[in-house]
């Protein structure tokens, strides 16, 4: 006779203990009057390049560090700290997002305590960065004019998880069928509370405003 | 690719219970999915296969329940289904209100499995 088949309650959500570890890393920050902001964005959205220009208006006013996560290279690390912001780079090892464990260690290792303002440029991808919580004050997202104004539809949690939402490469939108409108239509059906700003991290365009913003709400926690 | 990590943490969840309850074999898991996950049912079952090759799990079926997205409003405090997939702004229906928060619509939640 074969065994009968039981049922096991489990009941456990599988993003719980990441969230738990989210939530402690994110208290332990805002004691060491630290600032983390979550970038996330696709490949080729110009993540570095924002940063760069970012980092340009920001950098006169806080000690920033930059935690470059990247599944296997160290080119965007060398650029930032070409430029001469601190970065290290995290190489995730194929996997394609950065979990609250992960960002730990990487606080850690560049000693997070010493800065105004983190942040962590996440692995290129809409879906797996947008699933687990990383402990930042700020989720930020870009999304550049040649992605297409589809992309809240395609990708709804990523949308729905980032409080600011930068439209980069705003230099191409004539060039483009991208439909502004439509596309915050599209985000505000997700996201009501999103902050949207309109740049060009290649002619400078917004930049200023974007900067301005993200300082007020570092200094909002930092003090 | 994405579905990795995911899996990944679902079969250590089910390997932990299964050993706290002498389970001989894994049959089925019952997860509900929010329907903000990007990930397809077919992908997910796959890469479950792959990873619990061997093991207590495999073979096991992943029957998936997708929870719907569920908003609270923020005016009235009503909450309401919403399809967040086709690009429509979702008003309240009862007060017709734009601002809302999410109640359920991005869980992994394991349920239950079924063992010998």
């Amino acid at each position: 006779m074969n065994d009968a088949v039981r049922i096991i309650e489990v009941k456990e959500d599988i993003l719980a203990d990441n969230a738990l570890m989210a939530k402690n890393l994110n208290n332990a920050l805002t004691a060491s009057k630290t600032f983390l902001m979550n970038l996330m964005a696709s490949p080729g959205a110009g993540k570095t390049t924002t940063l760069l220009a970012t980092l340009a208006r920001i950098g006169k006013n806080l000690k920033v560090g930059v935690m470059e996560a990247d599944i296997d290279s160290k080119v965007d690390a060398e650029k930032i700290a070409a430029a001469g912001t601190e970065a290290i780079q995290i190489k995730t090892g194929g996997f394609c997002h950065m979990d609250a464990t992960m960002v730990k260690t990487g606080l850690d290792a560049m000693d997070s305590k010493r800065f105004d303002l983190v942040i962590l440029e996440n692995v290129g991808n809409l879906v797996c960065p947008a699933e687990f919580e990383t402990g930042a004050h700020l989720n930020a997202m870009i999304l550049s004019i040649p992605e297409g104004d589809d992309k809240p539809l395609k990708y709804p949690l990523m949308f729905s998880v980032c409080q600011v939402l930068l439209i980069n490469k705003m230099d191409y939108l004539p060039l483009s069928d991208f439909n502004l409108e439509l596309f915050k239509e599209r985000v505000r059906a997700i996201n009501p509370d999103m902050t949207i700003f309109e740049i060009s991290a290649k002619t400078g365009q917004g930049v200023d405003a974007w900067a301005e913003w993200l300082m007020a709400r570092v200094r909002n926690v930092i003090g | 690719m994405h579905e990795l990590p995911v899996i990944n943490s679902i079969l250590s969840v089910v390997l932990k219970h299964a050993a706290a309850n002498q389970v001989k074999k894994v049959v089925a898991i019952h997860l509900q999915v929010g329907e903000m996950s990007d990930l397809e049912d077919a992908w997910m079952q796959q890469y479950f296969d792959y990873l619990s090759k061997g093991g207590l799990a495999e073979g096991a079926v992943l029957k998936i329940e997708r929870i719907p997205v569920v908003m609270r409003c923020a005016a009235c405090g009503h909450t309401y289904e919403v399809n967040v997939k086709d690009g429509t702004k979702p008003l309240c229906p009862e007060c017709g209100g734009d601002k809302h928060s999410l109640v359920s619509g991005r869980e992994y939640f394991i349920k239950n499995m079924e063992v010998l």
